[in-house]
């Protein structure tokens, strides 16, 4: 009821006063030639919000308020705008984050796979509950929901890499391992997890160079391919309908092979093509 | 077994380099879109409608239909919008098939472009997938590279570009108009239909929005002709999709199949149910859509037996479960997610999920009153159908049925907490290793 309950923080590890404090100039130079490259993507610029939102997150952790004025300024909308954005999402966080976000997946199928007992462990096991970060900044706890990788169950993510078919264990042994600094390699992704800051920026849509690293599918997304090359299934050919599609597809007199994948290599196009192998699976 | 399976999008997902743009191209990539750029734009809309093609997203609204919705040009931009924040509880098709395999995306969204005279599309990638969205920013980059993207595509005097776009964290954004705010920079609230995005959608411009694997299937069916498609799956429900396993199974994966095939076949390929236990019950497309228990073993799984059995195909996320699981426990988690996620725009999900997570927590508690699963039952019959998106039907779709179907569970939690009845050790899939702390 006095005045002083106004200037309380909104939250216990929010120091608001450090986004009062002005950017550095040539953090905002950058900032700005970031945001313009991001704004230059879309027919209307305050579609650039989201992506401007993970942006500030690789430079300032969090959502800042000198972050939400940059983004109100550059966009022509009110900090009101911007605000109402930025807590609608929960990817956007309010407070300085650690360095390593990790989800332990508890919607119904993790945490019934065994989920529920992972968070509580690790829970346990850091002394921090969920949004929680541990006292030396590098790890910050989250219950997540479905991150689509249910036939990895129980699936952990760090920093939105997939951790799949996760035990107490394993998962204590990987924030262990993130807070001394060894480098962690999720199941599939990159080589190894990126701070929380790294990653914002490619989220903001600028490309880190890791897209190479990794696994292509994990074994579980493989085991439908598995068992049809092991029974020799195969989706039924093509030839039979084509034919009959070839003159009702087909608009210019382009000789038609009847073969679906050798043909129609465009007439005068500048294809890279090099690749005309055809190849069995 | 009388069903195969079909791997067409899975086919080459084992290849060490199977997300680039040579391993695609090696595949038969790309001969579609030089088929496409050859086709006059309506004859590929009947060719999508020809082929059958369904949104691969869950609804199963005809794709070439949705295309065919668009209005005449009037000189002004349309969009094609792809749904990319595949976020449904147990839908996990979309993620592995951008992580191995993204220029059928890419492939398949050039060549929708064309056929709806779009020059500008947009990926609406859900932001908690780090390495999917390098492999998409990869694909773009090696098809603008090619020459598949950006001016005069292949000489054609086609333009177009691909935004890919971070979403933030809201399954709410998988509804095809709250996406669209919030690719305009808003929050994702579902907006009121009509008008339908194909008259006004992205910037109140004409828009197609559809799913990944909706899109992503366009390519195969651009190279080998709507019948080779149609002549997959069952009547009505042509073609193949990605069947997602998950749970107590002993080789939980990705299946792709003609739609149609059954779960006891599925089964069957996935190696059963985990060793020494039985089938309890199971979602077939997500926890939106009413479970089914054993009963439902022989369900053809396409759109309308699904719905001739209560529930729905949704997105073919088939999570498991055996006898082991409580499904209160179960059906309370899910109700915890739907109120945490309903973006609060309309009184009956707001609300009727808040009060629905407080009887399921004291159900699941073993604490729950004599009329909680009549007042369960009347909360859900006083959303469905009057929320303003799906996301309220589906909060309401585990509920009424596993009361259906489990009732005297519901009625267990008036006195036992779910957790004496069905210890959680025993659901866990790293057995006993560990207790819980």
């Amino acid at each position: 009821m006095t005045a002083d309950a106004h200037t309380d923080p909104l939250h216990r590890y929010t120091p608001l006063q450090a986004s009062d404090e002005p950017y550095a100039e040539d953090v905002l130079a950058g900032l700005r030639a970031d945001a313009a490259q991001i704004i230059a993507k879309y027919p209307q610029k305050r579609s650039a919000l989201l992506p401007m939102l993970h942006l500030i997150q690789s430079v300032d952790g969090y959502v800042t308020g000198r972050g939400v004025d940059l983004c109100a300024e550059m966009l022509d909308l009110t900090r009101a705008e911007v605000s109402g954005v930025a807590t609608f999402y929960t990817q956007y966080k309010r407070h300085p984050n650690g360095e390593y976000t990790v989800g332990v997946c508890t919607n119904t199928l993790c945490a019934i796979m065994g989920g529920d007992q992972i968070f509580d462990e690790v829970s346990e096991h850091l002394g921090i509950g969920h949004d929680e970060t541990t006292p030396d900044g590098k790890i910050t706890l989250e219950r997540v929901e479905c991150n689509a990788a249910c036939d990895f169950a129980p699936v952990v993510m760090a920093n939105w890499e997939f951790f799949d078919n996760q035990t107490p264990e394993t998962t204590k042994k990987m924030v262990d391992d993130l807070r001394s600094g060894v480098p962690v390699a999720p199941t599939r992704g990159a080589s190894r997890v990126c701070s929380f800051k790294q990653v914002s920026r490619m989220l903001a849509g600028f490309e880190d160079g890791l897209a190479d690293e990794g696994v292509g599918a994990g074994h579980a997304s493989l085991e439908g391919l598995r068992l049809a090359k092991e029974q020799g299934w195969t989706a039924p050919a093509a030839d039979a309908s084509t034919d009959g599609e070839a003159e009702e597809t087909t608009r210019d007199a382009e000789p038609e092979t009847g073969e679906a994948h050798s043909s129609a290599r465009a007439s005068g196009t500048d294809t890279p093509s090099g690749t005309d192998k055809e190849k069995d699976a | 077994m009388s069903t195969q399976l079909t791997p067409i999008l899975t086919k080459f997902w084992d290849h060490p380099t199977s997300w680039t743009l040579e391993t695609y191209e090696a595949n038969g990539g790309y001969a579609g879109l030089r088929k496409a750029l050859q086709t006059d734009q309506s004859d590929l809309v009947q060719m999508a409608k020809d082929s059958g093609l369904r949104g691969r997203g869950g609804a199963g609204f005809p794709t070439g239909l949705k295309w065919s919705f668009l209005p005449p040009p009037d000189g002004g931009p349309r969009y094609l919008v792809v749904n990319a924040d595949e976020a449904e509880p147990g839908t996990c098709k979309d993620i592995p098939l951008l992580l191995a395999a993204p220029q059928f995306l890419i492939e398949g969204m050039i060549i929708t472009s064309f056929a709806i005279g779009s020059n500008h599309a947009f990926i609406y990638l859900r932001g908690e997938v780090a390495h999917v969205h390098r492999r998409v920013q990869r694909a773009i980059a090696e098809a603008y590279a090619a020459g598949y993207l950006g001016q005069d595509i292949l000489g054609t005097g086609f333009d177009l570009d691909i935004t890919l776009h971070s979403g933030a964290g809201a399954y709410i954004c998988g509804e095809e108009t709250a996406l669209l705010d919030s690719l305009e920079g808003r929050r994702g609230q579902p907006r009121l239909k009509p008008p339908f995005p194909a008259v006004a959608g992205l910037y109140a411009r004409p828009t197609v929005v559809n799913n990944v694997e909706s899109i992503a299937s366009i390519a195969p069916i651009a190279a080998n002709g709507a019948d080779w498609f149609a002549g997959m799956g069952t009547e009505k429900s042509q073609g193949f999709g990605i069947f997602s396993l998950s749970g107590h199974v002993t080789r939980p994966g990705q299946y792709e199949a003609p739609l149609g095939i059954t779960l006891r076949e599925l089964l069957d390929m996935a190696g059963g149910i985990r060793a020494g236990h039985q089938l309890k019950f199971w979602t077939p497309g997500g926890s939106s859509t009413p479970i089914f228990t054993d009963q439902h073993l022989d369900v053809p799984l396409d759109f309308e037996s699904v719905a001739a059995e209560g529930s729905m195909l949704g997105t073919r996320a088939l999570q498991i479960f055996d006898e082991t699981t409580s499904v209160v426990r179960a059906v309370s988690r899910w109700t915890d997610f739907y109120a945490h996620e309903s973006c609060g725009k309309c009184t009956p999900c707001r609300e009727g999920t808040f009060w629905l997570k407080q009887i399921m927590h004291r159900l699941e508690a073993g604490r729950g009153s004599q009329d909680d699963i009549d007042k369960l039952v009347d909360i859900c019959d006083n959303i469905l159908g009057r929320a303003f998106c799906a996301l309220g039907d589906g909060a309401t779709s585990p509920i009424t049925s596993a009361v259906q179907y489990f009732r005297e569970e519901f009625e267990a939690g008036m006195h036992t907490p779910a957790s004496e009845l069905f210890p959680p050790e025993r659901s866990v899939l790293f057995a006993k290793e560990t207790q819980p702390a």
